[in-house]
């Protein structure tokens, strides 16, 4: 008995300490770029973790700059649109894969799980040419087009996944009612559906919000460059000296958002990740 | 064939065509595209003088130093990175497992690096290491340019590699640690297995399955690396990577021929990274469609 006590809480420390270990890796680059961020310009170099004076002057010179801004607007709308399209999309796609019995089910799935490997860099060529001459380059769209593509494969394998789980007796009650399958599918089964789209969406914005090589080739100007972009390519007010509290600052305004949405919602996320891998 | 049955496939192909066509027309289309352009010399500069050149730009790609140093990079910048973020996740799937207090603020501080923009992570990582700006100097009383030498550049990208993509290994890792059942450990505990070679006897075989699909997707993930590399050294340094360099002939130079033929090529690498890892492993994805 006591031997085993003894144990236990010495098995208690070495996995509480673990977490420990593991939360501070986790979180120290972002609690390293917040404080670069409140940090003076004067005192950027002065090698310390912490700043000696807190102040707001890169946000100011932030919201300022003619860039920033309109990167900020492009990318909640770009990434906001891709979502709301791809998950609509991909809700049609799963659906179908789960209820309906139809030649070419495997075949979607497989193609799904191919773009969902497929390198982006191999079609940023042909996109930049094709974009160029339909009138398509440094546009929303021509960003939400290959943003919708690349984020199906994720949404459609999560939603099957989830879709999986409906008790789709419902549905049926709904056609022997009278229902037609579309209004089946409209009135019983996307509030059923509901949670799994819910992840499948903020999976989808996250994977939009932090593309960075469709948005440097695909765009060139404040009409559609988005947020990554133009951090990466912050030239500040002087060319000699390197706006590193700028770019800090905006990497803050950037993160906060997403930080309080994975927190907010970390479950389904994680639940979202794990569907299509885990559970068949 | 009954009338609801073709009522049936009817529907499922008009649900599907949205997403079919979305996905041939922004990746297949475009694909066939390069594998033709990469037959011309085309530059966008000089777009009068496109002519058929045959495999010409492939000999070109495979006979310059460039494109083998690129890959040997990119291949050095995944195996370093997959390799270590499957320890490392594996070490956080079972911190997460077996913590009895602070599982939830271990899964809530790993969700961090997977929302964070990679272009930020990549920044506050070249910060950190920034021998002016940097804390790193300063914390190991060093005064080392981390990203103006080969060797600690690497070190950089990869690191930052590992803190950005290590969460999403381990929440799959521990997915799979969950999967294992608690009477099977016990049970081998009462026939007196001790904790590593339950690990290695029981847990591991089991999870072998989520292990292998975690491992592919992040060897294919590793494999396309840009935003970190371009970020932190541009390719400078001798780092440059095979998207980079795709990216440079196609955007910065507007070859299109020639970048066409680097695209092309970084296709069969990763077709040939998939097949090594279906084949070769035996990931069987069929199995996970059906119910």
């Amino acid at each position: 008995m006591m031997e085993s006590g003894g144990k236990g809480s010495l098995e208690r420390l070495f996995w509480g300490a673990g977490s420990i270990v593991v939360v501070a890796y986790a979180l120290i680059p972002v609690a390293w770029i917040i404080s670069l961020s409140l940090k003076r310009t004067a005192d950027l170099s002065d090698q310390r973790f912490l700043p000696s004076v807190v102040s707001f002057e890169n946000y100011g010179v932030v919201f300022h700059d003619p860039q920033f801004p309109p990167a900020l607007w492009n990318s909640m709308s770009i990434a906001g649109l891709s979502t709301l399209i791809a998950v609509l999309l991909a809700m049609f796609v799963a659906y179908a894969v789960v209820r309906l019995e139809f030649p070419g089910r495997r075949l979607i799935m497989a193609a799904a799980l191919a773009i969902a490997m497929f390198p982006p860099v191999s079609i940023i060529g042909p996109l930049f040419n094709l974009w160029r001459s339909v009138g398509l380059y440094d546009t929303w769209a021509g960003l939400i087009l290959p943003y919708i593509t690349f984020a199906l494969p994720l949404a459609i394998w999560v939603l099957a996944a989830f879709f999986r789980q409906i008790p789709w007796d419902l549905e049926k009650a709904a056609r022997v009612d009278g229902a037609t399958p579309l209004q089946a599918f409209a009135r019983v089964i996307v509030p059923l559906a509901a949670p799994g789209v819910f992840t499948a969406s903020i999976l989808v914005f996250i994977f939009a919000w932090n593309d960075f090589l469709f948005a440097i080739t695909l765009t060139s100007s404040n009409d559609a460059r988005t947020v990554p972009a133009a951090i990466a390519f912050f030239t500040g007010s002087s060319r000699f000296e390197q706006p590193t509290g700028a770019i800090a600052a905006a990497s803050v305004v950037v993160t906060v958002p997403i930080i309080l949405l994975v927190l907010m919602f970390q479950r389904r996320i994680v639940a979202g990740l794990t569907a299509g891998a885990v559970k068949g | 064939m009954s009338r609801g049955s073709i009522a049936e496939r009817r529907l499922a192909w008009l649900l599907c065509a949205p997403a079919v066509m979305a996905m041939l027309v922004v990746t297949a289309y475009p694909m066939v595209y390069a594998l033709w352009l990469s037959l011309f010399r085309y530059d966008l500069r000089f777009p009068g003088e496109r002519h058929f050149v045959g495999l010409a730009n492939y000999a070109s790609v495979l006979g310059s130093e460039v494109w083998w140093q690129a890959l040997f990079n990119t291949l050095l910048i995944t195996a370093g990175s997959v390799v270590v973020e499957l320890v490392l996740g594996l070490a956080f799937a079972l911190v997460m497992h077996r913590a009895f207090f602070g599982r939830v603020a271990v899964r809530t501080a790993l969700l961090v690096p997977y929302g964070i923009i990679t272009v930020v992570a990549a920044m506050s990582w070249r910060f950190a290491f920034d021998p002016t700006t940097g804390f790193v100097d300063a914390l190991l009383g060093l005064e080392r340019a981390w990203l103006a030498e080969r060797w600690s550049a690497f070190f950089v990208i990869i690191q930052t590699e590992i803190w950005k993509t290590t969460p999403f290994m381990a929440l799959l890792l521990l997915a799979g640690l969950t999967l294992v059942p608690v009477d099977l450990l016990r049970a081998a505990r009462v026939d007196g297995a001790n904790a590593v070679q339950r690990f290695f006897k029981i847990t591991l075989p089991l999870m072998k399955p989520v292990m292998l699909v975690a491992l592919l997707f992040r060897t294919l993930d590793a494999f396309r690396v840009f935003d970190t590399v371009f970020v932190q050294t541009r390719g400078a340094q001798g780092t440059e990577t095979v998207s980079i360099v795709g990216y440079d002939a196609l955007i910065t130079r507007l070859n299109l021929g020639l970048g066409s033929a680097v695209s092309v090529l970084i296709f069969v690498c990763v077709v040939a990274i998939a097949v090594l890892y279906i084949k070769g492993f035996g990931i069987d994805f069929t199995r996970r469609e059906e119910r």
